[in-house]
């Protein structure tokens, strides 16, 4: 192994040399920061001042690199050197920026930079450059699971890329539910007319193409591994099993109708003639292009049917869905053509709170009030059956009166559960007896249970707005209605995406890189299982599942499930996970280098740890702005507050800090936090702090932890200099010079 | 910069919001070499100039921020800004891309220091604000621009103030004399995401959006609650600075109207329901602060009915189903007055409000039809998917009105289609090297 040799650079540009003593500076790094070359740069990030820091790297050996100049979000294309580690001093966003340029201020500002010059010394040393995961592997093979239309386009996309794909089943037969619809909701302009469903053509382009291996009548028994090394036990219902395997799971396992039969005020079960959207489907097949759909009681040609909309959705009633599936409005104009188109003097009544019909739906819509279909904007209160057809009761709300119409026919607009398996957060949280009819799509091995964790209403991943694939089992992506309702083409769309994401899982495996959010990261988590207590909280705390636990119950590392946020190494009371450029000795290192002036000297210290995603970027963007903060604290960037290990806490307060703030993402239900849990447990270790700083006779002021938003641009300066007050109201901590 | 740059294996991608964005960083991490356009000097599209998102009311600068990281991170995409394609030659597998590049007149040494700002006086139009206000000549467009780098306007080029910035600048950043630029680029297949537009609301003549002063759309409307936008963060009506505590909303302005947008622009109503919730944040939960949402239908699907329940139970939101008539001003104290038919019961209303916001419909940047000559596209200029369109891929607001999840699952599946189409020809050129 090389010998670690360590070069400064101090960057005079952009004001630091007016603000700051750069030789003083300079003097730290080496001295203090142990660095064996430092140099100061008029312009550092330069092509004149890169090339000096690449030439110190060829000539004189030079493997860890500090930038002393902006923020590490600054210039990264510049600063970008792959072979040697390096460390960002921010001397401009960080601190002349947010100083005051006054002669009162020098003194602070200057033991501002220098404690930064030391941390990101300390910090460098600790650094080792990643290599990436090698314990990978390397297959590349696709499974879908469903062959509904999400799956079979899954398959096809993925295959029309170039991968191999094995489609299971659980049926005798591909399709789905699309194969029982007599004809889709138009998807090509003019927007008209019902449409072909297609779904024979996909069938038939999945059977024959060569890149593409169908399992009917299975289901996924067993699947275990990660992406790149996925083995799955495929068992059908005779309970043959075998195994295969694949580098990433796409997971399109379609949706449940709603049971209508849990609407008995709406007749549903009472009489033949009160069916839902799907009953109606099968009745317009047996009618083809040439007959009329004949109510089932009599066989009678239909001439009158009522479409009740939002039947059992989007309602809190016990036992109801409280979302809207949303396809259903089309769905029902699509329906009422079927009779229109076959007789224009059958009457067909569409009984509405909202009409839903989004984007070039419209047109759909337009088609159909041409086609003389009725809307009434009405709330159905009961359907009564007679002895042929029924009466639907509503309330009108147009004419703020109670009606009734009669029908030969009535078609109630049931919404799409998803089949979304077995919902692991209430499997791990014990309390709450689990759904007994529920029953597992992908029996994963995985220590924090067999399925993909679900969302509100049982709906599977993603709860983020910008990154709609970002799920929480790396390497399974869910697509199609088990995501959230929708319609065939909207399936078509996520299944298309949930392909290249998988395609994307495959080849990050086989490179041994990090998937989103910190994609292309090369680090991964290590640890030192001598240290292991085996106390657990990494394999339950971990936000993606991605550690399970060894026949001698010590954590097993899957790394390519791994996302690099760090909760694990946060998580762990010994200390023994870490990552090769980030662990607790990188940042249990700048926290101990910063120099703790004497009590009598009345300059507190305060520990920021800030999300470097959110809180990070918005003290840069208040530093662009000019705002200023005080000069007390000292900035720490950390990948998630779930990577905050308690130990830097209780050292920093021993050592002599008087304050700590943590500053992370919004927590709770509507989660900001990317890595979805890391700001909720670093809560919650916070909240046990309190028990440590009792022990210590230590104030509760001394630990703040707060959720910022990356917009809190004056807030957050601000909410920096009332705690600077209080804590320099409650006084020094007694522990300085310890 | 050469002339012919990439090769028939590489993807283009035209726009650089959160659909272009997406689109090219999802084929980068799949190994694909990727050239972004972006017309404007700085990425983020639409989403950059909006205050939060619905239904979780998050900040877009935070998914812009890890979408930036992964484009720092990512040497396979190259970014070019203020690029605009003009011509396109070729055929799927094998394109010629013609691009035009304005001058930024600031180079890559920039250092975003802002020395440059000090010393110029001259204010432009701010586009990034919607033209509510005014920005100076030298600039950078928002705080959380990408590239960090400033710009001149153009207009300033040959003042004394452009030599004045020119010599304040250490770091030889100034360029004043970059002149356009005409790029061809080949690439194998052709992401276009050059995202929406909002209407024209001053179209829709009853509305009188160009005739007075306190009826505004909803993105202006959005971007008074940034504390760096023109109105500091409030919520002040134009004609007088007054507060706007008494707010309309009218819903389908623009859309769903054969005469203007025969489509639903699907975010609208969302939106509508979002910006209700700014006013509990801007005067408190318990304020007398009112937002009356004028509907034909609310159309929130899916699991956005969460939302719009959690707004229906907040009593200072009001529904009312009707289309707007017209809007009038009362001139004694610049306030409107929207004229129409609650349907609901059939009620006459003449509703005096502070400030009235156009819920605006969304219509493509770039339609289909000015796309190399005209590609396949619906009759409101969206992108279809068709085979005739070669390997030119819709993505997101371009191929339809979409919320911005929507747009980023469009994003990603055309970012597939595109690699499939490099992928064949990949494997069609190794087929030739092993012949």
């Amino acid at each position: 192994m090389t010998e670690p040799k360590l070069g400064a650079y101090i960057c005079k540009g952009c004001g630091i040399s007016e603000r700051l003593n750069c030789d003083q500076l300079a003097q730290v790094a080496s001295s203090e920061g142990k660095a064996a070359v430092v140099r100061q740069h008029p312009f550092l990030c330069s092509a004149a001042g890169v090339e000096m820091i690449r030439s110190d790297m060829a000539g004189q050996g030079i493997n860890q690199v500090v930038i002393a100049a902006c923020s590490r979000r600054a210039k990264t294309e510049a600063f970008a050197f792959d072979t040697v580690t390096t460390s960002r001093a921010n001397l401009r966003e960080g601190v002349i920026w947010i100083r005051p340029d006054h002669e009162d201020n020098q003194e602070t500002t200057q033991e501002m930079a220098a404690d930064y010059v030391r941390m990101a010394c300390a910090e460098v040393q600790q650094m080792r450059q990643p290599g990436g995961n090698t314990e990978t592997g390397v297959n590349k093979q696709i499974l879908v699971v469903g062959g509904g239309i999400s799956g079979l386009t899954a398959a096809l996309e993925s295959a029309a890329a170039g991968y191999h794909v094995l489609l299971v089943e659980k049926s005798a037969a591909l399709g789905g539910w699309a194969s029982k619809l007599y004809r889709s909701i138009p998807t090509r302009e003019p927007y008209a007319d019902p449409q072909d469903t297609g779904v024979e053509l996909l069938i038939h382009r999945v059977q024959t193409d060569p890149q593409i291996t169908v399992y009917l009548n299975s289901y996924c028994n067993r699947t275990s591994g990660a992406p790149g090394q996925f083995s799955i036990d495929i068992s059908t219902e005779s309970g043959a099993t075998h195994t295969v395997n694949a580098g990433a799971i796409i997971q399109a396992s379609g949706f449940t109708r709603y049971d209508a039969s849990q609407l008995p005020e709406l007749g549903y079960g009472q009489s033949p003639d009160i069916i839902d959207q799907a009953e109606l489907e099968r009745l317009a097949s047996a009618a083809g292009t040439e007959g009329s759909i004949v109510r089932p009681s009599d066989q009678a040609e239909v001439k009158a049917v009522v479409f009740v909309q939002c039947a059992g959705q989007r309602s809190n009633q016990p036992g109801h869905l409280p979302y809207c599936s949303g396809f259903c409005c089309n769905a029902a104009i699509k329906q009422a053509m079927y009779f229109k188109d076959n007789n224009p003097s059958v009457d067909t009544v569409i009984l509405y709170t909202d009409l839903r019909t989004p984007g070039n739906g419209e047109d759909f819509y337009r088609s159909a009030q041409r086609k003389g279909i009725t809307f009434s904007k009405g709330k159905v209160t009961s359907v009564v059956p007679g002895k042929q057809g029924a009466e639907v009761f509503f309330d009108d709300l147009i004419l703020d009166t109670q009606t009734s119409i009669q029908a030969d026919l009535v078609v109630l607009a049931t919404g799409q559960i998803a089949n979304a398996g077995i919902d692991v957060e209430h499997v791990t949280s014990a309390e709450e007896p689990t759904d007994k009819t529920a029953i597992s799509v992908l029996n994963l091995s995985y220590r924090q249970g067999p399925d993909v964790p679900q969302l509100k209403h049982g709906f599977a991943d993603s709860h983020f707005i910008c990154f709609p694939y970002e799920t929480r089992r790396t390497g399974i992506y869910a697509c199609g209605p088990v995501r959230r309702p929708m319609d065939m083409a909207q399936a078509r769309i996520d299944a298309t995406g949930a392909a290249l994401k998988a395609i994307q899982a495959v080849e990050n495996a086989v490179l041994g890189r990090a998937a989103h959010p910190r994609s292309g990261d090369l680090s991964f988590p290590s640890f030192r299982k001598e240290g292991c207590t085996q106390c657990k909280r990494c394999t339950v705390e971990c936000p993606f599942g991605a550690i399970d636990e060894d026949e001698n119950r010590y954590p097993l590392f899957n790394e390519s499930r791994c996302r690099r946020c760090g909760t694990c190494m946060g998580a762990c009371p010994v200390r023994v996970i870490s990552f090769q450029n980030y662990s607790v000795d990188t940042v249990g290192q700048q926290i101990k280098h910063v120099e703790i002036p004497d009590e009598m000297d009345e300059k507190p210290r305060i520990l920021i740890l800030a999300c470097e995603n959110d809180a990070y970027p918005a003290l840069d963007m208040a530093a662009h702005n000019r705002l200023s903060y005080s000069a007390w604290v000292r900035v720490i960037p950390v990948r998630c507050l779930g990577s905050v290990n308690t130990i830097w806490i209780t050292d920093a307060l021993n050592s002599g800090y008087d304050g700590i703030m943590l500053l992370g993402c919004k927590k709770g239900d509507n989660y900001q936090c990317h890595f979805v849990k890391g700001s909720e447990v670093a809560h919650d270790r916070m909240s046990k702090i309190s028990d440590t700083l009792e022990q210590l006779q230590l104030e509760k002021e001394r630990v703040a932890i707060h959720e910022v938003e990356i917009t809190d641009i004056q807030r957050l300066p601000a909410l920096i200099n009332d705690y600077a007050d209080v804590i320099e109201k409650i006084g020094m901590n007694p522990f300085k010079g310890f | 910069m050469a002339d012919v740059i990439a090769s028939n294996e590489t993807i283009l991608v035209v726009g650089a919001g959160i659909s272009g964005l997406t689109a090219a960083l999802e084929a980068a991490e799949c190994g694909k070499q990727v050239i972004l356009l972006e017309k404007n000097p700085a990425i983020g599209g639409r989403v950059s100039q909006l205050y939060r998102y619905f239904p979780k009311l998050c900040k877009p600068a935070c998914g812009l921020e890890i979408n930036v990281r992964r484009l720092k991170a990512n040497p396979r995409v190259r970014l070019i800004t203020m690029a605009e394609v003009t011509a396109i030659d070729g055929q799927a597998g094998d394109y010629t891309v013609s691009v035009h590049i304005r001058p930024r007149f600031v180079n890559e040494n920039c250092t975003a220091c802002g020395a440059c700002a000090e010393v110029v006086n001259q204010e432009i139009e701010d586009t990034f604000n919607y033209n509510m206000g005014t920005v100076k000549a030298a600039y950078l467009p928002h705080n959380a621009a990408y590239p960090q780098r400033y710009l001149l306007d153009p207009s300033l080029i040959g003042s004394p103030e452009a030599q004045a910035a020119k010599a304040v600048c250490k770091y030889d950043a100034i360029d004043l004399e970059m002149q356009d630029e005409q790029l061809q680029i080949k690439a194998g297949a052709i992401i276009w995401a050059t995202g929406w537009k909002p209407y024209d609301a001053a179209k829709i003549q009853a509305y009188g959006y160009d005739r007075f002063e306190n009826v505004i759309t909803s993105v202006e409307f959005e971007r008074m609650m940034d504390k760096y936008g023109p109105t500091g963060g409030r919520l002040l009506r134009p004609s007088d600075g007054k507060e706007a505590r008494n707010i309309a909303f009218i819903q389908c302005a623009g859309s769903r109207d054969q005469n203007h947008l025969p489509h639903c622009s699907r975010i609208c109503c969302m939106a509508s329901l979002k910006q209700s919730t700014y006013l509990s944040e801007q005067y408190g939960q318990d304020s007398d602060a009112r937002a009356s949402i004028y509907y034909i239908d609310i159309r929130v699907i899916d699991r956005f009915e969460d939302f719009y329940r959690k707004v229906q139970a907040d009593e200072k939101v009001h529904f009312i189903k009707s289309k707007v008539a017209s809007v009038v001003e009362d001139s004694s104290n610049g306030d409107v007055i929207l004229h129409g038919v609650n349907t609901e019961g059939y009620h006459r209303y003449a509703n005096h409000h502070d400030l009235c916001v156009l819920a605006i419909g969304m219509q493509p940047s770039v339609p289909a039809s000015k796309i190399n000559g005209g590609i396949r596209g619906d009759s409101s200029g969206f992108i279809e998917l068709d085979i005739n369109n070669g390997a030119i891929f819709g993505a997101g607001c371009a191929s339809n009105a979409l919320d911005v999840n929507r747009a980023a699952q469009s994003a990603t599946a055309a970012a597939l289609y595109a690699i499939q189409t490099v992928n064949r020809v990949a494997r069609a050129e190794q087929t030739m090297i092993g012949e």
